[in-house]
């Protein structure tokens, strides 16, 4: 009675075993490093390691080790963080134009352990330090510029065919196109059906006029948010790459938001310039046929419409558009070469460069103006309700005469700084969001406090396992002894498979495993008290144990389903810290059925089992 | 026996006082659902919106200079107050009002004003904020996260066991949950994220308790042949009486720890979980299992065989 088979004990043992070694890369300690990653047109390599072993020499900073990792990055070792501070520092300037480097931190694993793909837990922020900002897409905002871009062809198409309309708006989440007599309105619906098939087209009459509606039909409207979530991801990810943190998370949360996390980052205020920022150009012909007074007086000429220049003079610019900041393929910061003044250099892309071409050729002599476009987007309470408003900013930062039909690259000047410049570059090779963002919560916690976090939370664990132990192996002896060896696998076990899942451990997830390491001896408070009513009732010693494990079993599995159910609804409706806690819980309650009853029933069957046994030790 | 037992074969009489208990319930939590009604919640920050922004100087800073700096940089409403130490700062600027603007910036300004005017060093130990959507979809959120636990778990234990007893226990779990936030309501301790995170690990707590007891009433019932409904609940929290107070002490151990050792972000948490432990092991046997008697559990109800008999799987070989 009482024992177990060899191969139920070897099982155990051996899912033990595996415990141990993932969760063993947590005792090692972590390198600080730099990590280099190339960019398109320059992979790092051997060659980059030799060079950059190099330069650290010169600058006369001990390097621990260099290696390559997959995916064409390079991972610099170093023995300290001022060290790392001050290679990071001259990796910086001898490899901006060629390689990003970022600060990070990467565990010194022996080989082995390594080709296991064995790692440590990875820590949330609010451990590690760092910024953690969640963005809203204004979705409503993606579905209008849709319909924008909709009227515009349709207009284009109109005229192509030569169809007077009288005007074409937007209204009502729809473009209307008024006519003025039914028989164009007719035919009119005829083209819009024929060349814009993906709009549901519908006719009405107001008043005297005729319209024909397009509308996006809600597949499409999905679809329309969709690609703008998944392009402003993508913008927002070339970003925050040239900010040159390492192992930025920048994924999607739900139907309308992003959130972005960078470990170890420490500069909000640039951050959420950076993210936020909507700054783009666009390139127009200046209105002279007009005079800008009238304009200033309310009298805006037809087809024109009147900015400001970054003085306050007013100026009256063309309705169209030559090109905008989405034709711009790559920019750079530099400086003007006759002026010295702060420009960036613009490549256009073969639409774009094309239409320059045409234009500038055609106003050889004219002024073309540059117009820097910016626009935030706030939250204001209005009746109690958030209610979400577009502030938009235009200004002319450069007017001059087109001395010569322009290509696909040139340049602009009228910044105000090299910062504006580089800022600018860098915002327009990102490219430009597709919908305008909102930051709607934000948690930054400096290196200093994310590691008093850890120190608090591990010595609260520590402390109150001890607590526990001590108390069971008072008060149950040898199997209160059997109960603290798996209270401590269980433990082993949980960060094993945190580590192994590479879940994130936050500051409420050490709060799920305190809670654990309690409950968790519960399964086997409930097992002993069990043994010991049956001894109480005069059953054998082995009898006891056996009818204690069986009875206690149900109880148990019930009891923990019942907190997994709790787990789960954390996990779905949770967001950051709280699925922190959802995880460790889950995995914990998981772990501890596994220990408490399979481990413990090993052990006390190694002890007891098989044998003559007068009196247990309970 | 020789072992060190706290309890030795106890035989009170739970079930008999269970009307004065109710009174006493009711009466509490009469008076936890008017203070939740008339002084309702110091929600923290992830509930009502707003930035909270904590400081460390390199030397010491009186409240009052940090306060009229701020003040004269355009933060009037700003809150300050020392958080720890008098080296440590922790500003609050509450959520938006009426018609302003709220945005994510506003902790830069605060930084770059204080920093202007700051004669040591000054460290970004934390910032924090929550726009007003998203805090007003956390509380929504969070509300739906209990309902949905609660309707979980009155399945299941329905499932497993009966509707009475599914009901005795999803009227503990509501018990242990008012009683909880009550007290954060009746003292205004700040009522934040984790601390919803708590009241729900309290729900699984709680209901791991009263599980542990139905199970050894179902049991009872087919065991005992004599005795009726109260004596056979009596027997079986006596039995379970032990089990129960040590696991609870376990976790109260475990839990005084991290309240007095896991720091500030982490208090609230465990305060609520020590609320949790201590109701949630009295409502199993006043409210779980005296409303399942009040429902009129009987044997009848119980005497059909267990779904499933999970202990055959483990059984062991001769």
């Amino acid at each position: 009675m009482n024992h177990y088979p060899l191969w139920k004990n070897l099982l155990i043992l051996s899912v033990v075993l595996v415990g141990l070694l993932f969760a063993l890369p947590n005792l090692f300690p972590q390198d600080p490093s730099v990590l280099v990653t190339g960019t398109r047109n320059n992979p790092v390599n051997d060659a980059s390691a030799a060079e950059i072993a190099a330069s650290m020499e010169n600058a006369g900073v001990p390097v621990k080790g260099i290696e390559t990792l997959p995916d064409d990055k390079l991972l610099v070792r170093f023995k300290t963080p001022s060290e790392q501070l001050r290679g990071g520092e001259v990796m910086a300037r001898t490899l901006a134009d060629r390689y990003n480097s970022a600060l990070a931190t990467a565990p010194d694993l022996p080989g082995w352990l390594e080709a296991l793909g064995a790692q440590p837990m990875f820590l949330g922020l609010d451990l590690r330090g760092g910024i953690h900002v969640l963005i809203d897409v204004d979705m409503d905002a993606a579905v209008d510029q849709a319909l924008e871009r909709y009227a515009g062809d349709i207009r284009t198409e109109l005229r192509k065919q030569k169809i007077r309309y009288l005007t074409i708006t937007r209204d009502d989440g729809r473009v209307a196109v008024r006519f003025k007599a039914e028989e164009t309105r007719d035919e009119a619906e005829k083209l819009i059906r024929r060349e814009f098939r993906d709009l549901t087209v519908e006719t009405g009459r107001d008043g005297g006029d005729w319209f024909v509606y397009g509308g996006l039909p809600p597949q499409l409207q999905e679809e329309v948010k969709d690609f703008a979530l998944e392009q402003n991801i993508t913008t927002l990810r070339n970003r925050v790459n040239a900010l040159g943190v390492a192992e930025p998370i920048i994924q999607r949360q739900g139907e309308r938001r992003i959130i972005v996390q960078l470990p170890g980052a420490q500069d909000p205020a640039r951050l959420k310039e950076l993210l936020g920022a909507t700054a783009t150009l666009e390139y127009r012909l200046v209105d002279t046929e007009h005079d800008v007074r009238d304009a200033l007086d309310g009298r805006v000429p037809v087809g024109a419409a009147l900015y400001r220049e970054r003085d306050g003079q007013p100026i009256l610019l063309k309705r169209r558009v030559i090109v905008t900041g989405d034709q711009i393929t790559d920019a750079s910061a530099g400086f003007d070469q006759q002026s010295g003044s702060p420009a960036v250099f613009v490549n256009l892309d073969g639409q774009g460069a094309r239409r320059m071409r045409n234009v500038t050729t055609e106003n050889v002599g004219k002024p073309m103006a540059v117009v820097f476009i910016e626009s935030r987007t706030i939250t204001r309470m209005v009746d109690g309700e958030p209610v979400k408003e577009r502030q938009r900013t235009e200004e002319v930062i450069s007017v001059a005469n087109i001395l010569e039909p322009f290509g696909r690259r040139f340049q602009t000047t009228g910044l105000d700084s090299s910062d504006e410049a580089h800022n600018l570059a860098l915002l327009l090779r990102a490219g430009a969001l597709a919908a305008p963002i909102e930051i709607v919560e934000e948690r930054t916690i400096g290196p200093s406090l994310g590691q008093d976090n850890i120190d608090q939370g591990f010595r609260s664990v520590m402390i109150g396992l001890l607590l526990v132990v001590i108390f069971m192996a008072l008060y149950y002896k040898v199997f209160g002894l059997v109960a603290d060896l798996v209270l401590v696998v269980n433990l082993v076990m949980i960060v094993s498979v945190l580590s192994a899942l590479q879940a994130t451990l936050t500051m409420p997830g050490i709060a799920g495993i305190v809670l654990t390491v309690g409950m968790a001896v519960d399964a086997n408070v409930l097992i002993f008290e069990r043994i010991r009513e049956e001894i109480r009732n005069g059953s054998s010693p082995q009898a006891s144990i056996h009818a204690g494990y069986d009875k206690a079993l149900s109880t148990i599995v019930d009891a923990n389903i019942t907190t997994l159910i709790a787990a789960v609804v954390l996990f779905s409706f949770g967001t950051g810290p709280i699925k922190g806690f959802a995880v460790t819980l889950f995995i914990g309650i998981l772990t501890s059925m596994f220990t408490a009853i399979l481990g413990s029933r090993a052990l006390i069957n190694l002890i007891y089992g098989g044998r003559r046994v007068k009196k247990l030790a309970i | 026996m020789s072992h060190l037992q706290i309890l030795k074969d106890l035989d009170i009489d739970f079930m008999g006082k269970r009307y004065v208990a109710a009174a006493a319930s009711g009466g509490l939590l009469l008076l936890f659902l008017l203070s939740m009604l008339f002084r309702g919640f110091d929600f923290g920050l992830d509930f009502t919106g707003g930035t909270v922004i904590e400081l460390g100087y390199s030397e010491p800073v009186e409240v009052v200079d940090v306060s009229a700096t701020l003040s004269d940089g355009g933060f009037p409403e700003a809150v300050v107050q020392h958080f720890g130490s008098r080296t440590d700062i922790l500003i609050r600027l509450p959520p938006v009002e009426e018609g302003e603007a709220q945005s994510a910036q506003r902790s830069d300004e605060v930084v770059r004003v204080l920093r202007q005017d700051a004669v040591g060093e000054i460290e970004l130990r934390r910032v924090e904020f929550v726009g007003p959507q998203v805090g007003e979809e956390l509380r929504e959120q969070g509300g739906l996260a209990v309902l949905f636990a609660l309707i979980g778990i009155l399945i299941y234990v329905a499932v497993r066991f009966e509707w009475r007893f599914a009901l005795g226990a999803v009227a503990a779990l509501v018990h242990d949950v008012i009683f909880t936030i009550g007290i954060f309501s009746i003292f205004q301790i700040e009522f934040d994220l984790t601390v919803l995170a708590a009241v729900l690990a309290v729900i699984g707590y709680s209901l791991n308790d009263t599980i542990v007891v139905f199970d050894r009433i179902r049991e009872n019932f087919r065991k005992m042949r004599k005795g009726d409904v109260i004596e056979v609940c009596n027997r079986s929290i006596n039995q379970t009486l032990s089990r129960t107070i040590i696991t609870s002490g376990t976790t109260l151990l475990v839990l005084l720890a991290l309240y007095f050792l896991g720091g500030e972000a982490i208090a609230g948490f465990s305060l609520a979980l020590i609320i949790g432990v201590v109701v949630g092991t009295y409502s199993t046997i006043y409210i779980a299992t005296a409303m399942a008697v009040w429902l009129g559990v009987s044997r009848q109800d119980l005497l059909a065989p267990p779904p499933v008999k999970e202990g055959e799987v483990l059984d062991d070989r001769p």
